[in-house]
């Protein structure tokens, strides 16, 4: 992150920060390049049992286990089929890995830090935050994500005891 | 240069330290030995004495190499007392062992601060050294009344190794060679190997001519003199080589002994050659499996298949090779463990005025190299809190009618895949109304609350509990069984407790033979597959639908001859979708953990597989009701069960707290909490 930022004071035609967006329910978002390790295919996982329903289960990543999220689920959407595009970003918060189940993946793009604003106050009480900032990209609105906050493990603990009532197989 | 040396200083402080435990097992082991006798004074066992030399010596040797100066003063006049020793010119009186403890520990403090550099109390190390100096000197004037007059003075036990290759003319001087082998023979133990490198051709031998030649061992208190004795009349007509063999290739100490006395600390692991040897044999096989395999896939045709299974089932045998004898390199003897007490216990009981003794009974028992390290620190405590407050004052025995000497026995054993240990000593035993006062006074039950002798005995686990009345610096400092408890926890383990008043007290630990690798059983629940640890798997049965109850506000109980125990279903536990609510389609897994019981309902009974543990909490946090998780052959992820944690939900009866849902097809939305 610091090294990014810093090519961004050489010159203002650099810009600030790589994203990498995705669609989730007809909404892009996007996610900091610098935190994504990889992305792949969607795969079965296995259920944790008593986990939150937007805690999907656990993956198999060369014989590290993995957390996986449905962010639509994660954001109160409805479950949606997995098809060709889903999949699974993994990602990785100060050494934790979490995968990210999304719709599809779009691109790779740059934002330039005049073109960030901050989340308008009355965007949903709900995921506010999650939600980093707003990027107005080629005409598009997209959603900057907190990475951090959305698989950070006092979020998932937190969530678990108002979740779990809801909570089905 | 410095950088190099300072590479080795690391080696010598490990091996010195390694050294000093060693002194200080055999000088515990000397007085333990007069202390049985009851006498003051011991008949050394010479290889006893011989190892706490050679301790001191290579200490003495290499801190003059690497110029500790300080060492190698305190170092030499323990060696010379220790010579002293040896010859007979000493006798290891108890002062004199008690002394000589002293004395290692004064080594060890001036090694630590050779190591770290900081200054040891060097008054007290004058000190022993003074009185270690003067030893000798008033050894004569102490009446030697004591000292065993059975053996002769010289009697040491020496290895005589004799070469005895008669000269041809032999016979014609009137000797036979039977003779003196005889005679000795009568000497001591005697080991004859004949050499007949010289023998001729059958056609060759002259009836008149000695051929032969003999080699010969001799063990026993021999002085060199006898033996030239036997031999003075053949001496001109044979070559004759008679060498004093060192003791120490006699009884070597196994590799066992020199692995367990290793420093806890040290970052390095000894390992016995033999294992690296299975190692390397193992990895041998594995490479003409490989090579094996590659010949076949290189020209794959199915007329190869079976060769290729064949290969296959090989390679599956040499990585379940190659696995045990990895993971026996980390094993190690509990005896490593359990001989750090010893020190511990003869300076307390010293101080208490207790006679206490330590028993050892399995101690050759192997366990994970981990687990041995955090093992030590509640093992310890165990066996202080056992000398402190479970043994009596000698007095107080012979008045309960017990003997004088306490017993503290540390008994360990392999069941299943668990390694038990059990500490128990015959004192007092636990007081319960005492522990019962003691945990009111805190505010740690209600005085009215109604408790069972269990469940009193358990209170001392609690943290901040104890009950010494005046709080002593050996024990009572305020790290309690808490923490003990917290510790065979932490390491997957259990302890448990059983005390009888004035008949004594015992805490069995469980403890797992190793944290990486388990022994499971998998079973089906629903399209899930999970593992349960073989150690906590009874028996597994049908269920017979008429056996299963269900009382009032209680869970689902299951009666399995005559004996009731909470029903588990898995499937609703795990909201996992159940192939059948049918109870005769499933089976009945019987499990338990720390001494209860219950029945886990499941589908199906899969595989008995070993494997390979992986932390949940790494990238994700704790999950009740699960240990840990596993890769399967696959490459799917399975969830190891928290035997322990299930049963405890079971007894605490959480479970099914909600309205009961099960006989419903829509049981997977019931919503069970468990927290």
């Amino acid at each position: 992150m610091e090294s990014v930022h810093a090519l961004g004071l050489k010159g203002p035609q650099t810009s600030d920060k790589q994203f990498l967006t995705f669609r989730l329910d007809g909404q892009d978002y996007g996610i900091s390049i610098l935190k994504i390790q990889e992305i792949k295919g969607w795969d079965k996982v296995t259920p944790i049992p008593n986990s939150p329903a937007y805690v999907k289960g656990v993956l198999n990543l060369r014989g590290v286990i993995v957390p996986v999220i449905d962010l639509r689920l994660r954001f109160g959407l409805v479950e949606a089929e997995r098809d060709i595009f889903t999949v699974i970003i993994v990602a990785n918060v100060g050494g934790r890995l979490a995968g990210i189940v999304v719709d599809a993946v779009s691109d790779v793009i740059n934002v330039d830090s005049e073109h960030l604003c901050e989340a308008p106050e009355y965007e949903g009480q709900q995921n506010r935050e999650f939600i980093k900032g707003l990027a107005q990209v080629e005409g598009k609105l997209l959603v900057l994500l907190d990475i951090d906050r959305l698989v950070n493990p006092e979020s998932l603990d937190k969530t678990t005891a108002a979740t779990s009532v809801a909570v089905n197989g | 240069m410095a950088i190099d040396m300072r590479q080795f200083h690391q080696t010598f402080f490990e091996e010195s330290l390694e050294g000093l435990a060693n002194m200080e097992t055999e000088l515990l082991h000397l007085e333990k030995a007069a202390a049985n006798k009851g006498q003051e004074t011991v008949a050394a066992d010479p290889e006893i004495l011989n190892t706490i030399f050679r301790a001191a010596h290579s200490i003495k040797g290499g801190s003059s190499t690497f110029g500790f100066e300080d060492v190698v003063g305190f170092a030499h006049v323990l060696e010379s007392r220790l010579d002293a020793m040896r010859d007979g010119r000493l006798t290891p009186t108890r002062n004199v062992i008690s002394l000589l403890l002293l004395s290692v520990d004064c080594l060890r403090s001036l090694i630590i601060s050779a190591r770290t550099g900081k200054e040891g109390d060097n008054n007290a190390i004058d000190s022993i050294r003074k009185q270690l100096e003067n030893l000798e000197s008033e050894q004569p004037s102490s009446p030697p009344l004591t000292v065993p007059v059975l053996k002769p003075p010289q009697g040491t036990i020496s290895h005589w190794q004799i070469t005895f290759r008669p000269h041809l003319h032999l016979f014609h001087t009137g000797n036979d060679p039977l003779r003196i082998l005889r005679e000795l023979d009568d000497l001591g133990e005697c080991r004859v190997q004949v050499d007949i490198s010289s023998l001729p051709g059958w056609d060759q031998i002259k009836p008149e001519e000695c051929y032969l030649g003999w080699k010969i061992e001799l063990i026993g208190p021999i002085p060199r003199e006898t033996i030239n004795e036997i031999f003075s009349w053949v001496v001109d007509d044979c070559s004759l080589e008679i060498d004093r063999k060192p003791m120490q290739s006699l009884a070597p100490r196994s590799i066992a002994e020199a692995v367990a006395s290793m420093d806890a600390q040290a970052g390095t692991l000894r390992v016995s050659v033999p294992k690296v040897d299975a190692l390397i044999n193992t990895v041998g096989e594995l490479v003409i499996t490989q090579t094996m395999l590659s010949l076949i896939a290189s020209n794959f045709s199915f007329d190869n298949l079976s060769r290729l299974f064949a290969g296959i089932t090989q390679l599956e045998r040499n990585t379940r090779e190659l696995q045990e004898s990895v993971m026996s390199i980390r094993m190690l003897p509990l005896s490593f463990a359990f001989n750090r007490l010893l020190r511990m216990a003869h300076d307390m009981s010293q101080r208490l005025g207790k006679k206490v003794e330590l028993i050892f009974q399995g101690e050759q028992t192997e366990i994970d190299k981990t687990v041995i390290d955090r093992l030590i620190d509640p093992l310890m405590h165990l066996a202080r809190n056992s000398l402190d407050h479970g043994i009596e004052l000698p007095a107080e025995r012979l008045a309960a009618g017990k003997p004088e000497t306490g017993y503290i026995t540390l008994k360990a054993y392999q069941k299943g895949g668990n390694v038990v240990i059990e500490v128990r000593d015959d004192g007092r035993g636990l007081s319960h109304e005492r522990i019962f006062a003691k945990a009111v006074e805190r505010g740690m039950v209600s005085s009215s609350s109604n408790l069972s002798p269990e469940e009193i005995a358990e209170l001392i686990f609690l943290p901040g509990f104890s009950t010494t009345e005046s709080v002593s610096d050996l024990s009572g400092r305020g790290v309690g069984m808490d923490v003990v408890r917290n510790n065979i926890r932490s390491l997957g383990g259990s302890v448990e407790i059983a005390t009888q008043p004035g008949r004594g007290t015992c805490f069995t630990l469980r403890l797992p033979l190793t944290l990486a690798i388990l022994d499971g059983l998998s079973v089906q629940v629903g399209d899930q597959t999970y593992i349960l640890p073989l150690v906590n798997i009874v028996e597994s049965v049908r269920i017979l639908p008429q056996q299963v109850s269900r009382p009032v506000g209680s869970s689902e109980m299951y009666g399995l001859r005559k004996e009731f125990m909470p029903l588990l279903r898995l499937n609703e536990l795990f909201h996992v979708e159940s192939r059948s609510t049918d109870f005769s389609q499933g089976l009945l897994v019987i499990v338990e953990a720390e001494g209860k019981k219950a029945g886990l309902y499941v589908d199906d009974l899969l595989d008995q597989q070993q494997v390979v543990i992986k932390n949940l909490a790494t990238h994700y946090r704790k999950v009740e009701g699960i240990s840990a998780a596993t890769i399967l052959g696959d490459g799917t992820v399975a969830m190891i069960l928290d035997v322990p944690g299930l049963i405890r939900l079971a007894h605490t009866g959480t479970v099914h707290a909600t309205p009961h849902a099960g006989d419903s097809p829509a049981s997977s939305m019931a919503t069970p909490t468990l927290n």
